[in-house]
């Protein structure tokens, strides 16, 4: 099996954030672990944990559940680097060969002021729902859509809206932001619906609202920095955000607002 | 805790599906006709609440406040963007007939009863046919990505051995763009106010007063709160219990506690021997493995299954000549191959290992090779089709698949049995309705790629918001609030259970019992059974679950988060559950699609079903803790599709 010894055993050394709840101090805990170069970075903190559990110790909570790096539930910064050293690869896909034996690994939450921690690494990411909840969808009524068919849609059109729809709302690229700004995630959903002709209909309500949305969170603002792309797993680019800048500014300036119209 | 070994088989019994009758094509149409209605305005007087917000959950929770029901939705993640339908890969079946192959509801009704082994209900799966098409309908107008031709219209391919390509895709990520086009519609709902969202909440019971489902007892998975909620019917969408395996490629967080606690509440559970094994996932490398990784069963168009022909062979795959190689898919099926459906070659890469052919570290693995596809057809036209792929295998296994083959080997991946539902889906409590993989359903006894999309959003967009209005309307409903003397009951249960697992203290962890649990079904109830292996298995389950009450080792506090906490509930009733999958395959002694009986089987080694005996429905009811539960039978009829044997020589 070229490249992979049967052994692979490394000794590793973590540094890992605890703290028991919101609002809590927090600190670094020092904890050595026998590893093994076929696990994932997951696998072994299962290892750390079942350890703990052994001796009596409080294991580390962190978020996680496909391990195959599609819910966006993990969300670890590994060194200052979110999901770790691997471009476009989870947390739960990064594998212990990444490191070499005796690595020593700082391993802290998502960092940012609207990711408040629930417990150790586990944070509470739920102002990205409440940006969805405020204009992320076409409202379309179960029952009420025509033939799938009878809405062609080009194709470089369709593959440009998957591109963004792929993201997975893990929400790295607020962890990567110098300002912990949601704009990449924000303008993926964005784009997603400006891209497609379904998204035409509420296309200004959408991206004010999610703006606002987002503001209120205290996400901070762009400043071209581009780390959320370099951190994104899912490689969602910050043309997008470029893409929302210019729907938002299309919106406010060359639209007549309906609001207005209504009162 | 320990059950007695006998079982008692009542087949007096039998279980009304309220199946329409007539013509085969009418029947949905007809049903809906008869079903009772709620008035417009009287729909906000009635709370649905919604467990689990998957395909199934997000789907039913959105189209019902749309509706005007009043919903209150729960999720065990930190969003309901996170449920495990978002790892579907491949695709969702529709019978649109856009590529004018001769596709039509008829056709993929008849394909998914034959796929199925004969052990499904005609009237549900013809029902999911014709709901097949609102449902990609309803997918792209909400703007779900779907790939496209050049021309603009929706692209389709063959999947799984299909004869005619009906499987809508988007690239390869099909369920994560589903869900999140059912999470869109049910946010538009939360937006609305018309949908109450409560995330890291696991439902730990059921409470049932006067016969009818009324409420469950959540825990708060961040404050450690045990919480209580009422409504007027309760839909359940908490997916399959796969993890009774410990290692398949479900979610880590999936379980069967919902189902589960329903099922001591008086639904009776059906099938649950039938699980399904993927033959293309990710080998284990060590004890230390958490999950299996899925590889779309598409690699198996172009790769190549082998194994050496010399047991126990060390060599290098590159140093075995041709000759020495064992294409055993190939030589044993000639006319399908490496293509043959998901049970059969999932079988044969077991019965080679079995035989000391298999390779990598832990001889649990076969070869899927490219070399001849690349050497044909190129490295670029390769990596075209299957580039993500390869990469997420290099990723996992620090393998390059372009230079040397994959290794590859059978997981537990899907799981057709689960709560028995009644056409209406609604399970034996009334007011209780089961919705996707969390109910025993339509795919028989083996289930289609690409069904499994189109099954939890039939039930959830189209299906159950019809049909609960039979119950609503139906039914004499008095008001109930949290304070009836049921809720209390049973949310001491439900507290004293987590005080138990507490107060063990013993000194192995709950991941170490889930570990043996997870063999014990993988040996003796995994892709081959046997009598005298789900015997054992039998005595095994339950020692293993005296052990893990006198030993476990569950650390910290109810009153906070607690991971260790919600796992070791998750694994205790796995444990029981156990038991009755067990008890199902033994007592079904035949074979039948992903259930396969050793003592059953032609002279080429395929499932031999025993229809005279065997085709019907096994529905479980619980009947109190040490006794021996009660299998009930619905008959089976086939009117419109012949029973076959299937054969892919």
């Amino acid at each position: 099996m070229s490249g992979n010894s049967p052994h692979g055993a490394m000794n590793i050394t973590l540094d890992l954030w605890r703290q028991k709840g919101p609002g809590a101090p927090g600190h670094f805990e020092t904890h050595r672990v026998e590893a093994n170069e076929h696990m994932s970075f997951l696998e072994m903190l299962d290892v750390l944990n079942e350890r703990l559990v052994r001796e009596g110790h409080d294991p580390v909570a962190f978020d996680h559940d496909c391990r195959e790096g599609i819910c966006g539930s993990c969300a670890l910064t590994l060194d200052g680097k979110p999901h770790g050293p691997r471009a476009r690869t989870t947390v739960c896909q990064l594998h212990m060969r990444e490191y070499t034996d005796g690595a020593h690994i700082r391993v802290e939450p998502f960092r940012a002021l609207s990711f408040p921690v629930v417990k150790d690494l586990a944070v509470d990411r739920s102002a990205f729902d409440r940006i969805q909840q405020a204009g992320g969808y076409v409202s379309v009524n179960t029952g009420a859509a025509p033939d799938a068919n009878a809405l062609p849609i080009r194709k470089e059109s369709a593959d440009d809206a998957f591109d963004a729809a792929a993201c997975i709302g893990c929400g790295a690229c607020v962890a990567a932001c110098p300002n912990a700004s949601a704009m990449l995630f924000t303008a993926a959903k964005v784009s997603q619906f400006a891209l497609l002709p379904q998204g035409q209909p509420e296309r200004r309500e959408r991206v004010i609202a999610m703006v606002e949305q987002m503001d209120h969170e205290g996400f901070g603002n762009c400043t071209n920095h581009h780390e959320c792309e370099a951190a994104c797993p899912k490689a969602i680019s910050v043309t997008n955000i470029a893409r929302m800048n210019r729907e938002y500014m299309r919106a406010m300036l060359l639209e007549t607002p309906q609001a207005e119209t209504a009162g | 805790m320990a059950q007695d070994n006998t079982t008692r088989v009542s087949s007096a019994s039998t279980l009304d599906s309220k199946s329409p009758s007539g013509p085969m094509a009418e029947r949905w149409s007809k049903h809906k006709f008869d079903l009772k209605l709620v008035n417009p305005a009287n729909r906000r007087k009635f709370e649905i609440l919604v467990v689990g917000t998957g395909l199934a959950g997000a789907s039913a929770a959105a189209t019902l406040a749309e509706m005007g029901y009043n919903v209150k939705a729960f999720c065990i993640h930190d969003s309901p963007r996170r449920a495990h339908s978002i790892a579907a890969q491949g695709g969702i079946n529709a019978a649109k007939n856009y590529k004018n192959d001769g596709d039509s509801v008829h056709r993929l009704f008849y394909d998914t009863v034959k796929g199925g082994d004969y052990r499904s209900r005609e009237s549900n799966v013809h029902r999911l046919a014709e709901v097949s098409l609102q449902i990609i309908d309803q997918c792209v107008a909400q703007g779900v990505p779907f790939a496209r031709e050049y021309g603009g219209l929706l692209d389709n391919r063959s999947f799984g051995g299909a004869q005619v390509a009906r499987t809508f895709y988007a690239r390869g990520q099909t369920g994560q763009q589903l869900l999140l086009g059912a999470y869109s519609a049910l946010n538009r709902m939360i937006r609305a106010g018309r949908v109450k969202m409560l995330t890291r909440r696991e439902m730990l019971d059921l409470v049932v007063i006067d016969g009818v489902a009324r409420g469950i007892i959540t825990r708060n998975l961040t404050t450690g709160e045990v919480e209580r909620h009422a409504g007027h019917a309760v839909l359940l969408c908490t997916g399959g219990y796969g993890n009774v395996f410990y290692l398949s490629t479900n979610a880590k967080n999936s379980n069967v506690t919902a189902a589960w606690r329903a099922h001591r509440r008086g639904a009776y559970f059906a099938n649950p021997c039938y699980t399904q094994i993927h033959p293309t996932c990710i080998p284990r490398s060590g004890d230390y493995q958490s999950k299996l990784t899925l590889m779309s069963e598409s690699l198996r168009n172009d790769g190549r299954v082998w194994v050496p022909r010399k047991p126990h062979d060390e060599r290098a795959p590159a140093q075995i000549p041709d000759a020495e190689r064992y294409y055993f898919l190939e030589e044993r099926y000639p006319s399908f191959g490496n293509l043959v459906p998901r049970d059969v070659a999932s079988r044969n890469a077991k019965s080679v290992c079995d035989e000391g052919q298999g390779v990598g570290p832990s001889g649990e693995a076969v070869y899927l090779d490219f070399r001849d596809a690349i050497q044909r057809d190129s490295k670029t036209a390769v990596q075209s089709r299957y580039g993500n792929l390869f990469e997420m295998y290099e990723r996992i296994t620090g393998d390059d698949p372009y230079q040397t083959p994959m290794r590859i080997y059978p997981a537990v991946h899907y799981t057709m049995g689960g709560l028995w539902v009644d056409y209406n889906l609604e399970s034996t409590i009334p007011g209780l309705f089961v919705l996707g993989e969390a109910n025993f359903s339509d795919h028989g006894a083996n289930r289609l790629g690409a069904s499994a999309l189109m099954q939890g959003l039939a039930d959830g967009y189209f299906v159950v918001p019809a049909t609960v209005a039979s119950h609503l309307a139906g039914r004499a409903l008095p008001p109930v609030d949290t304070t009836h003397p049921a809720f209390q009951a049973i949310e001491a249960d439900a507290r004293g259970r987590l005080q138990m697992l507490l107060a063990v203290n013993g000194s192995r962890t709950v991941d170490d019992f889930h570990r043996v649990l997870g063999r014990t079904m993988w040996d003796k109830c995994g892709m081959a059974r046997n009598a005298a292996g789900l015997k054992s298995a039998l005595t095994d389950i339950q020692e293993l679950r005296a052990s893990f009450w006198q030993d476990v080792k569950v650390i910290g506090d109810p009153n906070t988060i607690n991971q260790d906490l919600e796992k070791a509930g998750r694994v205790a009733d796995f444990m029981e559950f156990a038991e009755l999958k067990v008890r199902d395959a033994l007592e079904r002694d035949e074979s039948c699609g992903g259930h396969f009986r050793e003592e059953h089987q032609t002279e080429e080694g395929e499932a031999k079903r025993d229809d005279e005996h065997f085709a019907h429905v096994a529905a479980w009811e619980y009947r109190g803790e040490g006794q021996a539960e009660v299998r009930h039978q619905e008959p089976l009829t086939f009117e419109e599709v012949k029973l076959t044997t299937r054969s892919y020589k």
